[in-house]
């Protein structure tokens, strides 16, 4: 039976932390997933919970906390966003490569400079590389729902490698939405127990984590490393079927919403897709074939599953929440215009770049987009490929 | 419990050879040296910021640790050995750990004094059950002898080059002893290698078995960035005690001890004089840069006596 | 040195068999990497003139100094690297240190 309730997204992580009841929760305060750590240490403090809670004295703390942590086999998590993604960057790769099944709350912000404490994607994009799953959420449902799964993916044999579950800062951390929330007995029974492959803790075989790679065995590791990011794309699905079992939400790679007859269409992530849905719909009612495919999971890259499911759309935008300064557009398009050219046809592809720093996107934009799409799906034209929504020219 | 040398000499040992410390290293020296005050029976997590040690014992697939270990990064090791320790206490409580264990974090002055600064800070001040060991040989050494903030005044070092505008490094050492005692943590001491290594197990052993965050400061020469006979390395340790660079004491709950008062106080320039990182106080001329150095070293001195209450 | 699936490390290992992560099952397997041909100088002891003092063992850095019931053995000559310092702290000269001969 489920629990319906009205939190945050900020609260609906510190929830499903809560419920699931990590051995460990390191973390330093940063605007805005600071009410994740302040919800455990009452969770701590009122007895919720009994995990150990470590109050590091900064975020690169924090990852390295986590990795003795989890190395010594504890279940561990902490949360963090912009700036504190940044200073622990050096960590995250760690982290990875030590095959650490650590889950980490990302709340999207922008990174500085200028300072800026709103939502956009590039602490996470920036963060891409760096070996860890990144799965995205469009609201408080799908922040609680990704982070239960998460612990699961992560964990997996044939993964064990850490996951950020990344939702987008004040707009889905701090705005309350309806939730339905699982029995804590039923989370537990999903997520089950840590089962490590090794231990720092056991006295009966001693290991040794953390070595100095010479030439020769580098590039072994990091092969290896590589394949179980691979063997993710299949656990996630797997572990999404499981989970649709227990509460009824199915989840995928990426959402598809009105996209199968779709002449126009955008590929988004996170909160704007929600906006986006909602002029999908007014312009579906007036007859317009618009559709959108929200990534949820970005790393791994899709890439064979996105281009089948856009190869047939004749005209689409991606939409990216950060700039990569690449002077050709943004990280998500890159990576979907890659994916595309594997594909015989070739749909008209642009880049939005957008909502930086929190800038607010509307309906109405996106009904400009949709119009822009048709118009260069009917010209057969794309005109510029590289292009701003909502900066004041 | 009262030092019995050979009992000492007699465990087994947690740090094997086969290593690639250069010849005569001090770092190791202390290894050995700490570990063996660990109860037999007690286990251990040991971490290890980067650094000559690091990279030396555990060069994949070989680890000179008999005993788990973990390295992360360089200025991390007291944020990693707290994250181990954090999950020890709860996994203990769950009975899925049976065992005891100490925990005990290894960095050099570059991982301690400097980039691992932070991280050392942190886990002091939040009270883990740890030690950390700073195996102190005065630079970065790992790197190529860089100065470090724990590189004596006038001291050659790769990025304090002689030359006709530098007489080596500018500033005095931190004292990052007396910076750990102003964290209020239970057990600080300093100590190095001398004669049958009394002062150096019982300390170590007071850091392990004392509840709470405790750090040592372990003078480890290293012949190649001080530029000494390798077979040496005992008399340089001697001098640096003598000379009182490098005074043995020991904090207990905030109350200062002194361990060793040299019956009589060598002068500056007989640690000095062995080593080729300082060859050039001793030309003609120079006779004001030791003279700098011996009011300071007797300034502290004086300083250390009064909080001794000595 | 093997993999916990019994595979042995060595610069050969395929991707698919190194051991995840880096970590290493094997505590103290250095011991098996043998750092004796360091060696230019060889400390040589004498067992007669040696009184069994043990001021030698805490001081070398490369655990090469064995010990058993209390007393010391000879030197583990495949760790050994030569540099001295055992030589220099013998009170009673049971230590030599002379030219390695390859």
């Amino acid at each position: 039976m489920a629990i319906r309730e009205r939190m945050s997204g900020n609260e609906a992580i510190a929830t499903a932390m809560k419920q699931i009841h990590p051995d460990v929760f390191a973390a330093f305060p940063i605007t805005p997933s600071t009410e994740i750590p302040q919800y455990f240490s009452s969770y701590v403090a009122n007895g919720e919970v009994d995990s150990g809670l470590v109050l590091v004295e900064s975020e690169h703390s924090a990852m390295s906390v986590c990795i003795g942590s989890q190395s010594a086999g504890a279940r561990t998590m902490t949360a963090t966003s912009s700036c504190g993604l940044a200073l622990m960057w050096e960590m995250l790769y760690v982290a990875a490569s030590n095959r650490l099944p650590i889950t980490m709350a990302l709340v999207n912000r922008a990174l500085s400079g200028p300072i800026n404490i709103n939502a956009d994607h590039s602490d996470s994009m920036g963060a891409r590389d760096s070996g860890w799953l990144q799965i995205y959420s469009e609201n408080n449902q799908e922040a609680y729902d990704n982070f239960i799964q998460a612990v699961r993916i992560a964990e997996h044999p044939e993964v064990q490698l850490p996951a950020m579950v990344c939702q987008d800062g004040f707009i889905t951390s701090h705005a309350i939405e309806n939730i339905e929330l699982i029995e804590t007995e039923k989370v537990r029974a999903f997520v089950g127990d840590y089962e490590p492959a090794a231990s720092l803790l056991n006295a009966a075989e001693p290991i040794a984590i953390g070595p100095y790679d010479t030439v020769n065995y580098y590039m072994e590791h990091k092969r290896q490393q590589a394949e179980a990011v691979k063997n993710a794309t299949v656990v996630l699905l797997q572990v999404a079927v499981e989970f649709e079992k227990m509460t009824g939400r199915k989840y995928g790679l990426f959402e598809s919403y009105q996209l199968e007859d779709a002449e126009a269409a955008i590929v988004i992530i996170n909160s704007a897709a929600g906006t986006a849905k909602a002029t999908i719909d007014a312009m579906r009612a007036a007859g317009k074939k618009v559709g959108l495919l929200k990534i949820r999971v970005f790393r791994p890259f899709p890439m064979n599953e996105i281009r089948q499911a856009l190869e047939n759309v004749g005209a689409i935008a991606v939409m990216d929440r950060s700039e990569g300064f690449s002077a050709a557009g943004g990280p998500v398009f890159a990576e979907v215009r890659s994916a595309l050219y594997a594909s015989e046809k070739r749909p008209h592809l642009i880049n939005y770049i957008y909502g930086l720093g929190g800038r607010d996107v509307t309906t109405g934009h996106f009904e400009e987009i949709f119009e822009t799409l048709l118009k260069i799906e009917e010209d057969k034209q794309s005109g510029e490929v590289y292009r701003y929504l909502g900066v004041r020219e | 419990m009262s030092y019995s040398f050979k009992e000492a000499m007699n465990k087994p040992e947690r740090l094997t050879g086969g290593h690639r410390m250069c010849a005569g290293c001090g770092a190791p020296i202390a290894v050995r040296g700490v570990l063996r005050a660990l109860k037999e029976e007690d286990e251990v997590v040991i971490a290890n910021a980067t650094g000559c040690l690091e990279v030396s014992t555990f060069m994949y697939p070989y680890t000179a640790w008999k005993d788990s270990f973990i390295h992360n990064a360089f200025e991390n090791a007291g944020a990693t050995l707290s994250g181990v320790e954090a999950a020890y206490n709860v996994l203990r409580k769950k009975g899925k750990v049976k065992e005891n264990y100490k925990f005990i974090a290894f960095g050099g002055d570059g991982g301690t004094y400097d980039i691992g600064f932070q991280s050392l800070s942190g886990a002091m001040e939040r009270g883990h059950d740890m030690v950390y060991v700073c195996y102190d040989n005065g630079a970065y050494m790992n790197t190529g002898i860089q100065r470090s903030s724990a590189t004596p005044r006038y001291a050659e070092t790769s990025t304090t080059p002689l030359g006709t505008a530098s007489q080596g490094k500018q500033q005095f050492r931190k004292d990052l002893s007396q910076v750990m005692v102003a964290h209020d943590i239970p057990y600080v001491a300093q100590t190095t290698f001398l004669s049958n290594f009394k002062d150096l197990h019982e300390k170590s052993e007071k850091a392990i078995y004392t509840k709470g965050p405790a750090f040592l400061n372990v003078l480890a020469p290293c012949p190649r960035g001080w530029r000494y006979a390798t077979e040496d390395l005992m008399e340089i340790c001697k001098l640096a005690v003598e000379t009182c660079y490098w005074p043995l004491f020991e904090v207990v709950h905030g109350e200062w001890k002194l361990t060793y008062k040299p019956k009589s106080k060598l002068p500056i320039e007989d640690f000095l004089r062995p080593q080729g990182r300082f060859k050039h106080l001793f030309a003609k001329g120079n006779e004001h840069l030791i003279a700098e150095i011996q009011a300071d070293i007797d300034r502290k001195w004086v300083e250390l006596l009064k909080r001794c209450d000595i | 040195m093997k993999t916990k699936s019994g595979i042995e490390i060595n610069e050969q290992i395929r991707w698919k068999d190194i051991s995840p992560g880096g970590t290493v099952f094997s505590a103290g397997s250095a011991h098996h990497f043998k750092t004796g041909d360091w060696r230019t100088m060889k400390p040589v002891w004498n067992p007669e003139t040696c009184k069994q003092c043990l001021l030698c063992v805490p001081v070398c850095p490369d655990t090469s100094i064995p010990v058993t019931s209390k007393a010391r053995q000879d030197f583990d000559f495949d760790h050994c690297k030569g540099c001295g310092i055992c030589f220099k702290v013998c009170p009673f000269k049971a230590i030599d240190f002379v030219k390695e001969n390859k």
